[in-house]
């Protein structure tokens, strides 16, 4: 990457105005993703002055700073017990210790990844997103809406709720992208449904959890049933990773594994 | 023995993982003119025209070189012996590109940004001529690759460059169409296998000086200096006694390091500006401009009668070298040569096929060469044929395989390239190797699989047999010294890559001289200090330069017991590798025998040198076993466990030899399950980084059990023969034998990833 | 530009230009253990520990790491020797290119993680890449080392 300057901005104004100022400023978190995906920026805005990186229970959520590092996030005790670890599960999947010291979460949300593993992990949680100038909106607004690209994270907060939760990643080896990626997580008796990499990004099946949460109980069927319905209403493809009907089995078998393991079902 | 075969630490390893500079490029002059090469983003082009003209402009530009800058002398950058069997097809730049990744021309600057800045400046026109990029199709193809009239074989290898022909080959014992037709069971099958990347983590790298006597020297990522020296000379015209190549140490090579990459155009800068110069390879440049292993399909024919006794093998083998072709014939024989030997008893046995050129990234040495291709195919096609005998796999082996005091007639008609050489098993413990596997694994309970619900538990196997040294042809020697204070420099040409060389030789030189490591220091290699060795390839090393160790360490012993002799005025000395005591009990110590030679009476330096070149090369044999967990509903596989018992002859180093075979086993694993090779429809690699090619973590390697059986090669150093290379031959077929024996379900081309797995549950459920 | 860093405990001051990584700066004011084995982040060769945690080098900007602690492995040469003498016991050693980062990478392990079981010693090596060894006798090294408390 070739870069021209590089600024720690004093405060978050100073930072959305650099940003703004020029479609090739960038914010720089852990840099990782920017070194492989930018040739060549201007001025790089560098959020390190500005305490970003702490990670506080207040209220009824988790509030994480975005500057926090996916190593902050896996070793931190909260969150290893939020929808029994998924968060950190998801975090630890994604490459080795050394990355996961400089990369942020603040960067892999921003960088909206097709093949996140954060995102299906998120969207089965009660998540929103603190802007700089846009304040707080959903998880599904940011992913919708490509408004907030130029805004500045400043937090990602989830609701500390107890509930039980599921994630898995399928890659080929242990240090690649994912294949597919699911999560589950079950919150008052309300399953949630999440599947990414598919190879497009995250998605909440939103028939599928109609379908099931309707249900007064769950069999065997019922999860069969669930299961193909993620596969219709979700759109999979092929790419060098994996071919689209790859993706489909895996869908119907880990959306099946999941709903059970977070509904404790046992046949 | 009291350093060989025992544990002994390696010579340099502390010192390399403490840091201490060591490597090409920690070596490199920091004032060095950077090479950075332009390379053709079509498959098959020609350039029309290159305008560098504002790329010149550039402050810290020097040169921007191109094909015109060359006389056309073809060269083969195999990195082999002369005259070498693959043919003389390279320019150092050429008007044509031939794969995308080829290089069009190099530009020569003071940094690597001014150097990318430039490249993007200069403007290529290229006239786009079809690429051949289906090697099924290549022979005869309306594309010719190689039309040049210089391109030339240095003797007949089958090249028939006008039809797309790099190389090929026919060899057949007794008429096999006659035996399979009387054969009561026959099966015939077709493999495919990739191209496998070496990945090597050191990249590709040389940087040249000019020394105060106006020579020039090479700092060289190589696996063979000397043939480095030799080509260069040849290819660029300079005098070989004005050439100088150093080969620092390698992070590895796997096969990769044999061949030329940089090194011309290195050689070339530094020559002629007289200015230092280097080039790093980028990993792309790694993926897609320097080797990969030869992709082949390979049709198997076996026919066996009632009780299965093995009767005739017939194998075709369809071979693709890529845009060059660098050791086309060579890896192309030993599909044949180390594999068919494995089943002696057949009456008869074909051997035929082409390698063929195709506008793909060039395929050179890789570790198994040949071998671990040959094996996956014969090896599955073994359990085919079983299933279709309803024998066990393991019975059809030990009845058909090689046994010890036999032979094989292949190994008199099929060398490297050449005829081959005939030899009688002296050591082939397979029987045991397959025994004693099956007990690590135990075999009995798991096989062929087990249900646990989810997962299914299954084992596999295959049996594996490499070489020592190419007979008659690689030559290696060492000279040793004796230095005041009675330690030893053992000085070789052979090439420690990582596999630990350095550490075996000095461990057979110390064994030989009664002493301890510490007394012996040794250095590889340099053309200017170190004795001639072939290099390191072939599973040569330990054997081959082995050899020359023993023999000149047993020729300093001689050379000083003759100076005791003297010194002690006695016929009859005896050495315990520390004193020399004479028949009346006068003793001298080596350290003070050494510095009275040095200093005081008599002075001389004692040195010896020997060269050594093998007239066999005896094979070491190992049986590999794999037990996996399958997921029944999504294919995906676990490694538990790869079992390897390995015959190699006596371990000079028991631990490094596992090393060896453990490193073996993993990358064959890599090829056998994940490093999938995909190219554009244009012909570009996809997988041209390591975020798209992916080689095994630590994480997918579960376990490793390597274990070695007693065995002695009477012409081997201590016992010794080969261990570099065997340990890749087995994964690929023993993981398809274990996919077949959970699922039922026979995967035939390589890799053998979870999705083809769970598309044939798929297609056999809807069967 | 100028950018001040300790590296192995000692203030250094590094002329640079904003594009340049740490990997390239290190290697060029001498620290050559410090390598490069890939261009996308993916084989831990390049790994350095910044204020003791690991980190690839090559995709940190010098810049980034102005005012933090770095250490290359010239910075734990006591630990490394045992690592090293582990790692000579066990054959471990081969071409040793991801030696110098895995050792680091250790040493960092040993401080952060308990009585890590093997599977949590593979997981936090994950990101270090070998080639050569096959992992399993590194493993057995490494093993004997964190149960080293000398
Ligand atoms: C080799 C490699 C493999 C990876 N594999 C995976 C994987 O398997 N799964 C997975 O989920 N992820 C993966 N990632 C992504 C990784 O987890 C990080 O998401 C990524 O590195 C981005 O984090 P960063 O802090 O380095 O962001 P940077 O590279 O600094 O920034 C990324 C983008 O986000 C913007 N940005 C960062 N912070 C903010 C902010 N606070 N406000 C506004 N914009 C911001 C930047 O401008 C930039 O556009 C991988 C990354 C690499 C390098
Ligand atoms: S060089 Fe490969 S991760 Fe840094
Ligand atoms: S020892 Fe060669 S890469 Fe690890």
């Amino acid at each position: 990457m070739k870069v021209s300057e590089y600024i720690k901005a004093k405060d978050l104004n100073e930072a959305y105005e650099l940003l703004r100022e020029d479609r090739k400023n960038y914010i720089i978190a852990g840099g990782a993703w920017l070194k492989l995906s930018v040739k060549s920026a201007n001025k790089l805005v560098s959020l390190d002055a500005l305490g970003l990186d702490k990670i506080v229970v207040l209220g009824d959520s988790i509030e994480i700073g975005a500057l926090c590092t996916l190593g902050q996030i896996e070793t931190n005790e909260l969150i290893k017990q939020l929808y029994d670890g998924i968060l950190v599960q998801a975090v630890s999947s994604i490459m080795g210790v050394n990355i996961r010291n400089i990369a942020t979460i603040g960067g892999c949300v921003m960088g909206k990844f097709s093949f996140s593993d954060i995102f299906p992990v998120l969207e089965v949680m009660d998540t929103t997103l603190v802007f700089h100038k846009q304040g707080e909106v959903s998880l599904m607004d940011f992913l919708n809406n490509p408004k907030f690209e130029k805004d500045i994270l400043v937090k990602i907060k989830i609701k500390n709720n107890l509930g039980k939760g599921f994630f898995k990643k399928v890659a080929i080896t242990a240090l690649d992208f994912s294949v597919i990626n699911i999560a589950c997580s079950k919150t008052d008796g309300l399953f949630s449904l999440s599947v990414g990499s598919t190879p497009y990004i995250a998605s909440p099946c939103y028939k599928a959890m109609d379908y099931i949460n309707c249900l007064s109980d769950i069999n065997l069927e019922s999860i069969k049933e669930c299961a193909n319905k993620v596969v219709e209403e979700i759109k999979f493809s092929s790419n060098n990773r994996a071919s689209k009907e790859y993706r489909e089995e895996l869908a119907k078998v880990y959306i099946s594994r999941g709903i059970k393991q977070v509904s404790n079902y046992e046949n | 023995m009291k350093v060989v075969n025992n544990l002994t630490h390696s010579v340099d390893g502390l010192g390399i993982l403490k840091g201490r500079a060591a490597y090409t490029d920690d070596l490199a002059d920091k004032n060095s003119l950077i090479v950075k090469v332009l390379r053709s983003p079509h498959a098959y082009a020609k350039i029309v025209k290159i305008d560098s003209e504002e790329a010149l402009k550039l402050p810290g530009i020097e040169m921007v070189l191109t094909h015109k800058d060359f006389s056309r002398v073809p060269f083969t950058r195999a990195g082999q012996g002369y005259p070498e069997p693959s043919p003389h097809d390279k320019f150092v730049l050429d008007e044509y590109v031939r794969y995308v990744g080829d290089e069009v021309l190099a530009v020569v600057g003071s940094d690597l940004a001014v150097c990318e800045e430039a490249l993007a400046l200069i403007k290529v026109e290229y006239e786009l001529l079809e690429p051949v990029l289906d090697f099924e199709k290549a022979i005869d193809h309306k594309s010719i690759i190689h039309p040049e009239p210089e391109a030339h074989e240095m003797f007949p290898i089958g090249f028939e460059p006008l039809r797309n022909i790099a190389a090929s080959y026919h060899m057949h014992v007794g008429d096999v169409e006659k035996t399979l037709s009387e054969c009561d069971v026959v099966i015939e099958e077709t493999f495919f296998t990739q191209a496998q990347a070496h990945v090597m983590l050191e990249p590709h790298t040389v940087n040249a000086r000019m020394d105060y006597q106006e020579r020039l020297v090479i700092y060289n990522s190589t696996q063979t200096p000397y043939h480095m020296r030799r080509i260069i000379s040849q290819g660029l015209n300079i005098p070989l006694s004005k050439i100088r190549v150093i080969k620092p140490r390698v992070g590895g090579g796997f096969g990769g390091k044999q061949g030329i990459h940089g090194e011309m155009l290195v050689a070339y800068v530094t020559y002629k500006t007289g200015k230092a110069a280097k080039m790093v390879y980028t990993r792309k440049e790694v993926f897609e401009s320097s080797y990969t292993r030869h992709p082949m399909k390979m049709k198997v024919t076996l026919g066996a009668d009632k009780s299965g006794v093995l009767k005739a093998i017939d194998f075709h083998c369809l071979s693709d070298t890529g845009a060059y072709g660098e050791h086309a014939l060579t890896v192309f024989m030993v599909v044949g040569s180390k594999v068919l030997p494995l089943y002696n008893k057949v009456d008869s046995v074909r051997f035929y096929g082409d390698v063929v050129y195709t506008n793909h990234t060039p395929a050179g040495a890789y570790r198994g060469y040949g071998a671990i291709q040959g094996n996956f195919a014969l090896e599955s096609a073994v359990d085919m044929l079983c299933v279709k005998l309803g024998m066990n796999p393991i019975e059809f082996r030990q009845l058909n395989m090689m046994k010890e005091t036999e032979t094989s007639p292949i190994f008199e008609i099929m060398g490297e390239g050449t005829a081959g050489t005939a030899m009688i098993m002296e050591t082939c413990k397979l029987e045991e190797c397959v025994e004693k596997g099956m007990k690590l694994i135990d075999w009995n309970d798991k096989y062929p699989s087990k249900d646990m619900g989810n997962k299914i538990k299954s084992v596999g196997m295959a049996i594996a047999m490499q070489g020592s040294g190419i007979p008659y042809i690689d030559m290696g020697s060492a000279t040793i010294k004796l230095n005041d204070d009675g330690f030893y420099n053992l000085l070789v040409g052979a090439t420690d890559i990582g596999q630990g060389s350095d550490t075996v030789l000095a461990q057979i030189a110390a064994e030989v001289l009664m002493t301890t490591m510490d007394k012996i220091v040794i250095y590889s290699s340099d053309t200017d200090l170190t004795p001639f060795d072939c290099g390191a390839y072939a599973s040569s090393t330990t054997y081959v330069s082995g050899n020359a160790v023993f023999k000149a360490a047993n020729d300093m012993l001689e050379a000083i017991l003759v100076e005791a002799r003297r010194i002690l005025k006695s016929k009859e000395v005896e050495f315990d590798g520390v004193l020399f005591t004479n028949e009346l009990g006068e003793t001298i110590s080596l350290i003070d025998l050494s510095n009275e030679i040095t200093y005081s009476e008599d002075q001389k330096q004692l040195s010896v040198t020997s060269s050594y070149v093998g007239h066999k090369s005896p094979p070491p044999f190992m049986a590999g076993f794999i037990e996996i967990d399958i997921d029944k509903e999504t294919g995906e596989v676990d490694i538990v466990n790869y079992v390897s018992v390995v015959d190699c002859g006596t371990t000079i180093n028991p631990k490094l030899a596992e090393g060896q075979v453990d490193g073996g086993i993993v990358q064959g694993l890599g090829m056998a399950m994940f490093e999938n090779v995909q190219y554009s429809k244009k012909g570009a690699l996809i997988s041209n980084s390591l975020m798209t090619y992916k080689i095994p973590t630590r994480v997918d390697i579960n376990n490793l059990t390597t274990v070695f059986v007693d065995s002695y090669e009477e012409s081997g150093p201590f016992g010794a023969k080969s261990v570099g290379e065997i340990g890749i031959d087995t994964p690929p077929a023993a993981l398809a034998n274990a996919v077949y024996n959970a699922l039922g379900i026979r995967i035939k081309t390589l890799p053998i990833t979870a999705e083809k797995i769970l598309l044939a549950i798929k297609a056999k459920e809807r069967n | 530009m100028k950018i001040k860093m300790t590296v192995n405990n000692q203030v250094k001051i590094f002329e640079c230009e904003p594009s340049d990584y740490l990997l390239d700066t290190l290697r060029n004011n001498n620290y050559v253990s410090v390598r490069r084995g890939c261009d996308t982040t993916n084989c831990g060769v390049c790994t350095v520990l910044m204020d003791g945690k690991p980190v690839p080098s090559c995709s940190v900007l010098t810049v980034q790491a102005e005012g933090k602690q770095i250490t290359t492995v010239e910075g734990i040469q006591e630990e490394a020797e045992k690592i090293g003498n582990y790692f000579g016991e066990e054959g471990a050693d081969q071409c040793g290119y991801c030696n110098p980062s895995l050792a680091l990478t250790v040493y960092a392990m040993k401080k952060e993680l308990v009585n890590p079981t093997i599977k949590e010693v593979k997981k936090y090596l994950v990101g270090n890449l070998c080639r050569c060894t096959g992992y399993i006798s590194q493993e057995r090294a490494i093993m004997k080392y964190l149960g080293d408390k000398s």
